[in-house]
């Protein structure tokens, strides 16, 4: 099956001022790789705080003005560049984004679900998907700060299918939702998966991620570290120290946490960007480029995991 | 793209720098200039801008470039005083309104709410003529007719840092007031203070112009330029225009200047506020 | 609908109050004064050849015997029941002269709140939209130039080009002089108003355009329209159905403010073009120690800018979804 969304070395800078007219370059996110095809859910797992959601922008060519982008973006297997980006959008690629703020505070709900467009077919549409996710009719006639939290994310879910998208970005779409309405929300993006849509699921809850997604894509400080199917997490054939700590942080591994902290962006120009707290670092991790290679059914950036001679 | 980026900092601080210098030799050339500005000399009356007189002269034969200088210069004392006083009156009376309680903070806002309802203008004419007009009619009407909007700015500010995590524990540490005030809240207000005052200063400027020029400033023998003005209006149809158009131009040219130096001068203090 | 006018009484309560503030800050201030009413009207020399009694006369005409509060409360409780008592260069009463005064400036103001209103948030949506490039740097230029130039010496300008280099329309004043009052033209008006209301409109410009600019930005910068583009929505419907929708509040906020600097703008527009308006009443009264009418102008022109607050504020309650549907659900 052809990936609907390929991501390949993808890296992105802000324009960033300090005091004074001095300006740098800020690399977010940097050497991110990933794919989705067709019917699965792909999550991407990054703590908090870590541009997370401008890999979601740049994907729709939305990035700020002081933005730049570098890599290459297939979708269906043909770069998709801003122009594309810009006629694709709303129709073949969805986004969800996290909560109410990104709905209008002016404008009803219905209204913004049908974009402008007139008449009694789009009427129906917004019914119909409403609908299927439990809101009642008279949810078109509120207003963003009418709407109570589950309630907005599934708006913005039913913004999103209204159009039938063939990739959906699902942005932190559960933050603030307890265990169960999460589960709920994660459900419809499961459906949506069956019916023949790519998801990735951008996030920063690696347990949440498990529990809907086909594949994790881990990044650390922006840059991707690995890339597993679910299931390498329960059997521990986890490849990356950084994974392999998240893993153990959660209740369902050891419930054990790794010292320290994330690098800022630009902190550590090279060699590991988690070597300062892997307990297995060796001297060469500290400098050169680390390779972003294959491994088993994944991708890993690590010396430890041995790259497979092509 | 480093080397490029540190140059752009140093051409600020060379504009900024050259921007002073000349505002300053303006004043002091002002200052030099005062007696010249009053020289009358009825042989060469009414001349239009020539090489010896690049600014012509009046009915008087007086030198306009000269009065135009003198006036630049009271222009700019007057702006520096008035706007050094009245941004710390805001700042004093934004900082009272957020930390002395309620009925502190109620008084304030009525007063600024009281000033803000007075059309501007009017409220320095009437506080000029509570101070007998002149000079210390309109320096004061310029001053304490300036500070609410600013005070309002540092209200809110103040209220929002003693919002702050770390003020906050620095309560409940039990460190005092003051002392709260000193180490957390008065570093944050100093770039406050800063950009408060350079941005007051063309308003300054037009203000004291203004009311001079409505007859409610500085006095009629002083060469200000809202007098220079005022007396041109006399001879403007009698084709006299550059008695009008050189002085006011040269106030204008004088507060672009402070206006584009303090723009230049808060981007390099509080680069996070002017990202453009 | 109670909670609604509970409201528009609470604003309106601190609006009368307010006034009343302003008119004993206006009287202090005036009271204050060290300038002799008599000697800035009669004369020194005026006054030396007068008799005791007839200065004792003039004194109490000028109301320079009575106590500061008494005259204040006389002041008060004749103008809660309409008198503002009578101009003392004048002769007539405050409330008369305000009236035909208000009546040329209204044109003035109002065209001139217009127009810059408009104008204002055109080019201010215009330069917010097109950050950064050549349109928004233009834009920005001519606001930083204007709120550079003295709004008097702008009128002088003004004034000389039109008026007396082209000679296309005429120097001061509303109506041809000499020409009595049956025969002036509405055509004759208007081109008298014309370079006053420029005059006002020119400067009124900048401030809103530089606040309705970042307000642009602000909401360009917004999730929402992040979201609505990511929609696939059209740049056309992301200005129409979210900028404008969005910038209305805001809007409504900067004009209704600006009423405030378009009374102070035709206070300096009025002197320059002799225009006999409310604001060139309010210099006379000033420079002739008027107390009276001056009192007068601060309070009406106070309560001008005070209700156009009120009016803000109730657009507001009808405008913005939050408080109409939030009073609505009490």
């Amino acid at each position: 099956m052809n990936p609907i969304l390929e991501v390949r070395h993808l890296s992105i800078s802000f324009l960033q001022y300090e005091s004074g007219f001095r300006r740098r370059m800020l690399t977010v996110i940097r050497d991110l790789s990933l794919t989705v095809l067709p019917g699965e859910i792909v999550a991407v797992v990054g703590s908090s705080g870590s541009g997370k959601s401008l890999l979601a922008h740049g994907i729709l060519g939305l990035l700020p003005y002081n933005a730049s982008m570098q890599g290459s973006i297939l979708y269906d297997g043909t770069p998709l560049d801003p122009a594309r980006a810009a006629r694709l959008r709303g129709k073949e690629i969805s986004l969800v984004p996290q909560g109410v703020n990104y709905l209008d505070p002016l404008m009803t709900v219905g209204a913004q679900l049908r974009k402008g467009e007139r008449g009694a077919e789009i009427k129906k549409r917004c019914r119909e998907v409403l609908a299927r996710y439990g809101l009642k009719e008279e949810t078109q006639s509120l207003y963003p700060f009418e709407l109570s939290g589950g309630m907005a994310r599934r708006v913005l879910i039913s913004s999103a299918v209204l159009q039938s998208p063939r990739l959906i970005l699902a942005d932190e779409p559960t933050p603030g939702l307890d265990a169960q309405s999460a589960g709920r929300i994660l459900g419809h993006f499961r459906e949506m998966a069956k019916g023949g849509a790519g998801v990735l699921f951008i996030t920063h809850d690696l347990d949440l991620a498990l529990t809907v997604s086909n594949r994790v894509v881990v990044l650390y400080a922006g840059e991707t570290v690995e890339e597993a199917s679910a299931s390498d997490f329960a059997s521990g054939k986890l490849r990356h120290p950084y994974t392999q700590a998240l893993w153990k942080a959660l209740p369902c591994g050891e419930f054990t946490a790794v010292s320290g902290a994330q690098p800022y962006p630009g902190e550590i120009e090279q060699g590991c960007l988690f070597a300062p707290r892997c307990p297995h670092c060796r001297a060469q991790c500290t400098s050169g480029e680390i390779p972003y290679h294959p491994a088993g059914n994944g991708w890993v950036r690590c010396l430890l995991s041995p790259q497979e001679e092509e | 793209m480093i080397e490029k980026n540190w140059n752009s900092r140093k051409s600020a601080i060379l504009f900024v720098t050259v921007a002073v210098l000349l505002l300053a030799a303006v004043m002091v050339a002002g200052i030099v200039f005062s007696t010249k500005a009053m020289q009358t000399d009825f042989s060469r009356k009414n001349q239009s801008p020539s090489f010896s007189f690049l600014f012509g002269t009046d009915w008087m034969g007086r030198d306009m470039l000269s009065r135009t200088l003198a006036g630049l210069s009271l222009s700019i004392r007057i702006g520096l005083l008035t706007a050094v006083v009245s941004t710390a009156l805001a700042l004093l009376l934004g900082t009272a309104a957020a930390t002395l309680g309620s009925k502190a903070d109620a008084a304030v806002s009525w007063c600024i709410d009281l000033c803000m309802g007075i059309p501007h203008i009017l409220l320095v004419i009437l506080i000029s003529l509570a101070f007998g007009k002149g000079f210390i009619g309109v320096v004061a009407g310029v001053s304490l007719s300036h500070w609410p909007s600013l005070a309002r700015i540092v209200r809110s500010e103040v209220l929002q840092l003693r919002q702050a995590p770390y003020v906050m524990t620095a309560e409940k540490l039990g460190a005092s007031r003051f002392s709260i005030f000193r180490r957390h809240i008065l570093p944050h207000l100093f770039p406050q203070f800063l950009t408060g005052l350079i941005l007051q200063f063309p308003h300054a400027i037009l203000h004291e112009a203004s009311v001079t020029f409505l007859g409610f400033g500085l006095p009629p023998e002083q060469p200000a330029i809202g007098v220079i003005l005022s007396e041109s209006m006399r001879y403007l149809t009698t084709g006299k225009w550059w008695l009008a158009v050189l002085p006011g131009l040269s106030l204008a040219a004088v507060t672009l200047l402070f206006s584009v130096t303090g723009n230049c001068l808060r981007r390099l203090l509080d680069p996070a506020s002017a990202q453009e | 609908m109670r909670h609604r006018l509970q409201f528009a009484g609470k604003k309106l309560l601190r609006m009368i109050l307010l006034l009343l503030g302003v008119s004993l800050a206006a009287f202090l201030l005036m009271n204050a004064s060290p300038l002799d009413p008599l000697q800035t009207n009669i004369g020194q020399a005026a006054l030396g050849s007068m008799s005791q009694e007839q200065i004792e006369v003039l004194e109490a005409y000028w109301g320079k015997n009575t106590p500061p509060a008494e005259r204040y409360l006389q002041w008060l409780g004749s103008a809660l029941r309409g008198d503002f008592g009578d101009s003392l260069l004048y002769r007539r009463p405050v409330l008369q002269i305000i009236g035909e005064r208000l009546g040329g400036s209204l044109w003035l103001m109002v065209s001139a709140w217009i127009l810059s209103g408009v104008l204002g948030f055109l080019l201010g949506a215009a330069a917010g939209w097109t950050r950064g490039k050549w349109p928004d740097r233009l834009i920005r230029g001519y606001c930083l130039l204007i709120s550079s130039t003295p709004v008097f010496w702008l009128a002088i300008l003004l004034l000389l080009v039109f008026a007396v280099w082209l000679g296309i329309l005429p120097i001061g004043l509303s109506v041809p002089i000499g020409a009595d009052a049956a025969s002036v033209t509405l055509a004759d008006r208007l081109a008298h108003a014309i370079l006053p209301a420029l005059t006002l409109s020119v400067t009124g410009v900048a401030n809103i355009a530089l606040h309705t600019r970042e307000k642009m930005i602000d909401v360009l910068e917004s999730d929402y329209v992040l979201f609505a583009r990511a929609r696939g929505e059209s740049k056309s419907s992301i200005l129409l159905r979210h900028g404008l929708r969005n910038m209305a509040l805001p809007a409504i906020t900067l004009q209704f403010g600006s009423i405030s600097e378009i009374i102070g703008g035709s206070v300096i527009a009025e002197q320059v073009f002799s225009y006999p308006g409310l604001g060139q009443a309010a210099v006379s009264a000033g420079l002739g120690s008027d107390m009276p009418l001056l009192l007068g102008i601060t309070v009406v022109t106070a309560a001008l800018v005070f209700g156009g607050n009120f009016i803000a504020d109730l657009l507001y309650g009808v405008i913005d979804p939050r408080i109409r549907r939030r009073a609505a659900h009490k």
